[in-house]
């Protein structure tokens, strides 16, 4: 089986191309997300991070089928990080950035030190355990770092070290997180998030072409296998979950950035279970999938749900009364408060239809066009198509 | 006497009641074929696991090149210049011929651990010309790009010989490297085994086959019930009745 997961060896020339298409798509998102009335920034910039997110969490579960069901706690640590640097030091933006990836990082260090001791579901578990316990904490014991439920926000009276340094006093209002002196906020904050997110697509793009890489996906096929190879496979699994982890902490800063509060619900387990829906529907261990599912996800959840009946009816309005009213009515039990349902439909089709995500879809169709214009001479291989695990 | 290259001395090795292993002294000099044959249960493939680290024997110590393996980490075991090829074949399913080979060939240059995220696979020529070499040799060059996972059982454990072959180990082990293979695919096996014997590698072969045994072994010890119960050139084996009444209950060999 012609596997999408598979290592992909690639040439510098089609790598050069991938990012130029990639960053002009991102950047004239703005643009082309109009007609689908999904372009303004604050929807923007939650496709750019959960973006980053999925591309983080792809690394560890697309390379090495290693499945974390915890990594919304980073996410919420990125958060918490990135906040504290806004409160303790300064409103720029690359300070809080640092600080959110670097605790991140020693936090997944030990979480991933103490759960890659076990594979398959016991790792998930144990990762499932870590996140519940940390939202826990959250909530409870951590309430100085945390401030509980209320969650952390910016106060006039935060200290803010260096701004007030270098600033003098600070004006009677909340300063917003800023680059240099740039305001992050509307289109200005999409676009350093843009540009955050090219950069974290090309160290995952390099990543897929390394033979680190490679040696992961190794792991994934069969670990027995690498081992007798000579390969000690446990500081491999651990490097890829504290990369995987920094990509969440990332995220994590960039949502204190484009608003600027850290709560713990961001820990979850339902925001550890969207990531992974995000990473299948699009299709796991891919490089555009996880991106392609965040952006699925991430439309519904704002666009989809907030069509109500009212728009339905002028749908169907050219349809007869009765017809029009029953129509109506089955449908809006999937839009609106229903968008889960139409997302949980969605996702059974393609876990059962394209076991390889969306990306698969579109390579079979991509394969399907080109052995159409050679004539029959097929491209793909007949072989029936696996779940990747 | 050559050089022993492993020497394992009195290992004993027990599941539950059972005496898998018992007082089992071999020693395997370099640059031979030894050949360790039994009936089915004799213990072959829980020695060849003490040998990689994949169990830790009871009592004694398996000595690879002055180095005790005992209580090794297969990995490590692996960087010493051991290598093995198992009894299904097992390989990396999901990637190509090619990077199979790559993965071991980075194995032996790179160590157990090597973090160079910005390294690209594309860059490493000579990597690549080397795993293309090792294809060659054991015949499976043009399926160098084809995925593992659609190639025959013979073919399998072929492209397992070359990812362990192309880490130039000082000591291969192989646990029945025919079974299941046709005729024709067990002839070319044998005749690469002897290609490599040419070059003086090492071999320690687990075999039912009495034509692959006496194709390719200078020495043969014969394992019966956990213990070794004859021990010689593959004439003499033959011509042993110990081994004619343990190994085929009487029949001639």
């Amino acid at each position: 089986m012609a596997s999408l997961t598979a290592f992909q060896p690639s040439t510098p020339k089609r790598d050069a191309i991938i990012m130029a298409v990639f960053a002009a798509v991102v950047l004239t998102a703005p643009i082309w997300l109009t007609p689908i009335g999904a372009s303004y920034p604050d929807l923007l910039q939650r496709f750019a991070i959960f973006g980053i997110f999925a591309i983080g969490f792809n690394i560890l579960f697309g390379l090495t089928g290693y499945l974390s069901f915890g990594h919304a706690a980073f996410l919420g640590v990125g958060s918490y990080a990135a906040v504290w640097m806004f409160k303790l030091l300064t409103m720029n933006v690359l300070v809080a950035i640092a600080f959110g990836v670097l605790v991140t990082a020693l936090f997944s260090i030990v979480i991933g030190y103490v759960c890659l001791r076990r594979s398959g579901i016991y790792f998930s578990i144990l990762t499932l355990a870590f996140a519940q316990m940390s939202y826990n904490m959250a909530y409870s014991v951590l309430t100085p770092i945390t401030n509980g439920e209320t969650a952390l926000i910016l106060e006039t009276a935060d200290p803010r070290i260096i701004d007030r340094a270098l600033l003098g006093d600070a004006k009677e209002a909340l300063p917003s997180p800023s680059l240099f002196g740039l305001e992050l906020t509307g289109y200005a904050a999409f676009y350093f998030c843009a540009v955050v997110l090219i950069l974290a697509f090309w160290v995952s793009l390099r990543i897929f072409r390394s033979p680190f890489g490679l040696k992961l996906l190794a792991i994934k096929s069969n670990q027995n296998r690498m081992i007798y190879t000579g390969y000690n496979t446990r500081p491999y699994l651990l490097v890829a979950f504290v990369i995987s982890g920094m990509y969440a902490g990332l995220a994590g800063s960039l949502m204190a950035i484009t608003d600027p509060l850290a709560g713990a619900e961001r820990m979850q387990w339902t925001a550890s279970g969207e990531v992974v829906l995000m990473t299948i529907l699009g299709g796991a261990g891919t490089l555009i999938g996880p991106l392609l599912g965040a952006g699925i996800i991430k439309y519904f959840e704002n666009i989809f749900s907030a069509v109500g009946k009212t728009q339905l009816s002028e749908l169907f309005a050219f349809l007869p009364d009765g017809l029009n009213e029953a129509l109506v009515g089955l449908m809006s039990l999937f839009v609106g408060e229903g968008w889960h349902l139409t997302l949980g439909v969605l996702f059974m089709l393609v876990v059962i239809f394209l076991p390889g995500g969306l990306m698969e879809g579109i390579k079979r169709l991509t394969d399907w066009a080109k052995s159409r214009r050679q004539g029959g001479e097929t491209v793909g291989d007949g072989a029936a198509h696996q779940p990747s695990e | 006497m050559a050089n022993v290259v492993l020497d394992v001395s009195d290992v004993n090795k027990t599941f539950g009641g059972l005496q898998a292993l018992s007082h089992i002294n071999l020693q395997i000099e370099e640059g031979k074929t030894h050949a360790v044959i039994g009936p089915n249960g004799a213990g072959k493939s829980t020695l060849l696991n003490v040998c990689v680290g994949r169990l830790a024997p009871d009592t004694g110590a398996v000595m690879f090149d002055g180095v005790n393996l005992t209580g090794m980490d297969p990995y490590d075991i692996n960087q010493l210049g051991v290598a093995r090829v198992f009894q299904t074949p097992e390989i990396f399913l999901d990637l190509t011929l090619i990077q199979n080979v790559e993965i071991a060939a980075l194995a032996k240059r790179d160590g157990a651990f090597h973090f160079r995220p910005f390294r690209l696979m594309y860059k490493e020529k000579a990597l690549t010309e080397e795993a293309e070499h090792m294809l060659e040799d054991v015949g499976l060059y043009r399926l160098k790009d084809e995925h593992t996972g659609n190639l025959s059982r013979g073919d399998k454990r072929r492209l397992e010989l070359a990812m362990c072959l192309v880490q130039h180990p000082r000591l291969l082990l192989l646990d029945e490297p025919t079974a299941g293979m046709s005729r024709h695919d067990t002839n070319r096996t044998i005749d690469l085994l002897k290609r490599i014997k040419e070059r003086g590698m090492t071999k320690v072969i687990i075999e039912h086959d009495m034509h692959v045994v006496f194709s390719l072994a200078d020495k043969i010890s014969v394992l019966a019930q956990g213990a070794i119960i004859a021990e010689g050139a593959p004439d003499e084996i033959r011509g042993n009745p110990k081994v004619q009444e343990a190994y085929l209950g009487g029949a001639h060999v």
